[in-house]
């Protein structure tokens, strides 16, 4: 089968790894994924800190793409681009008015009705109902899963899991032979934001995170967002001097893990790329 | 909108924040959980609870302080307020309006002068090529604020991991996207 795939900015630079996981998984599983042709990206957090009208037609020009290409669902890895794509479907649904204005600025036809699946919901979808048997390397660690904001908030426009103590990625983790712990920071924010202009709030707020995993006896973090994962792994520096402490407990990408159990090598899935080495 | 009734009461900044996001200040009954489970609250100089409590007196010399502050520019968007509230109200879509009338007017933070240079220096890149492009990302944010050093540590490491492009990613239809800034900021002056 096919599905359309928006991988967004970071997944094509600094989160490469991501990307290359996902491909690796969904081939491993048969399923094909149809980049969008030109693609632009979706303004993240600046655009809709500073401008509304762009933070809508940035992401609407990339759902008009789909359509026009004939893609009837896109999955969007990164969950900062999957909730400025949700967000902007909803706010044009919600206000017809405004879909006259944004088609005008982009050139494009826009209807409002590609699918969107972050990459749980797409594993959810089509991997896990034909997992079974294919498990030959269950990842035997106790993991703390990450959400983060993204992926679950606003939970009224994204319905996607609970927005406190979500257990869809814990869920994945079980089937993938790994134990994910309970534990208080599943959905706090890492403070992505300020992740380059106030480096000092992410050091703390991502502390927080790691000393709560580490804590409670996390072997690794279980992220799905290249936002969480740069500042958890490559921002771990103004982690350890916030905590006073050296913490070496890796964080990987939901798909690295669950390709690992399926049996795909570490190097296939960008293991290597990581600033904290994965050591288990 | 379900209640209309409560529209006709609010003026000031409270009037322009339901006109434009639809959040009504007045339905807030100041429980406070958006400013208890807020991560950024400790940095605020007022927390998301108090914003609220501003907007609702309608005082304009308030009111100017929040257009003022630097609360508006290190709120993350996290939602965490929004989702925790009893009254459903969205604090981060009042506070991208906030934020978009603050710069608008020229009253912006100077605190927030190294966020709001960042936003900037990440349009912009998308402006030119279409897709945000990394290096030129970090290279016009320091030119900006003159912090060269700081993040170049991460550089070396970034390169030999496959993490840095060295060249940009080019879009086709890249006058497209740079035809949807000219648009929407022209509103915007
Ligand atoms: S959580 Fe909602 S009702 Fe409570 S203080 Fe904050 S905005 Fe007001
Ligand atoms: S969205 Fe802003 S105000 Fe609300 S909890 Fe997050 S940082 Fe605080």
């Amino acid at each position: 089968m096919t599905l359309g795939l928006y991988p967004g900015c970071s997944l094509k630079g600094s989160s490469r790894e991501y990307t290359e996981s996902v491909l690796a998984v969904t081939k491993a599983c048969g399923i094909e994924l149809i980049e969008i042709e030109d693609w632009n990206c979706c303004g993240a957090t600046a655009a809709h800190n500073l401008n509304k009208e762009l933070s809508l037609a940035l992401p609407a020009r990339i759902l008009s793409l789909a359509e026009e290409q004939g893609l009837t669902e896109i999955v969007v890895p990164c969950a900062a681009c999957y909730g400025r794509l949700t967000v902007t479907k909803h706010e044009i649904a919600e206000h017809p008015e405004l879909k006259e204005s944004i088609t005008k600025a982009n050139g494009l036809k826009y209807e409002g009705n590609v699918g969107i699946l972050n990459i749980i919901q797409m594993i959810d979808k089509y991997i896990t109902p034909n997992l079974e048997g294919r498990i030959i390397k269950p990842f035997e660690h106790k993991v703390a899963c990450y959400y983060g904001c993204l992926l679950v908030r606003p939970h009224g426009i994204l319905q996607f899991d609970r927005e406190e103590d979500p257990q869809s990625m814990d869920e994945l983790m079980l089937k993938s032979g790994a134990t994910p712990i309970d534990w208080a920071f599943k959905t706090e924010c890492c403070g992505a934001g300020l992740s380059v202009s106030r480096t000092s709030s992410v050091g703390r707020l991502s502390g927080e995170i790691m000393k709560d995993a580490v804590d409670r006896g996390a072997e690794a973090i279980i992220v799905a967002c290249p936002m969480c994962h740069s500042n958890l792994d490559m921002r771990r520096g103004a982690i350890n001097d916030y905590l006073g402490k050296e913490i070496d407990v890796p964080v990987l990408y939901a798909t690295q893990v669950l390709g690992l159990a399926l049996g795909i090598d570490r190097k296939t899935l960008g293991l290597q790329r990581h600033f904290v080495a994965v050591n288990i | 909108m379900s209640s209309e009734a409560h529209q006709s009461v609010l003026s000031g900044l409270a009037g322009e924040v339901l006109e434009h996001t639809g959040v009504k200040a007045n339905s807030c009954y100041q429980c406070g959980k958006c400013s208890a489970g807020c991560p950024l609250s400790g940095e605020m100089e007022y927390p998301p609870s108090y914003v609220m409590r501003i907007l609702q007196t309608e005082d304009a010399e308030l009111e100017e302080k929040i257009l003022r502050s630097f609360t508006i520019w290190v709120c993350l968007t996290c939602e965490m307020c929004y989702s925790r509230c009893p009254m459903s109200i969205d604090i981060p879509k009042m506070m991208d309006f906030l934020r978009e009338k603050s710069i608008r007017e020229g009253k912006a933070n100077p605190r927030a002068k190294k966020i709001i240079a960042f936003h900037k220096s990440f349009l912009d890149s998308i402006r030119t090529t279409g897709r945000l492009y990394e290096v030129g990302l970090l290279v016009d944010y320091k030119a900006r604020t003159m912090t060269l050093m700081q993040d170049m540590v991460l550089a070396p490491k970034m390169l030999s991991r496959g993490k840095l492009n060295i060249f940009p990613e080019l879009i086709k239809e890249r006058s497209k996207v740079s035809k949807i800034f000219s648009r929407s900021t022209k509103k915007n002056k």
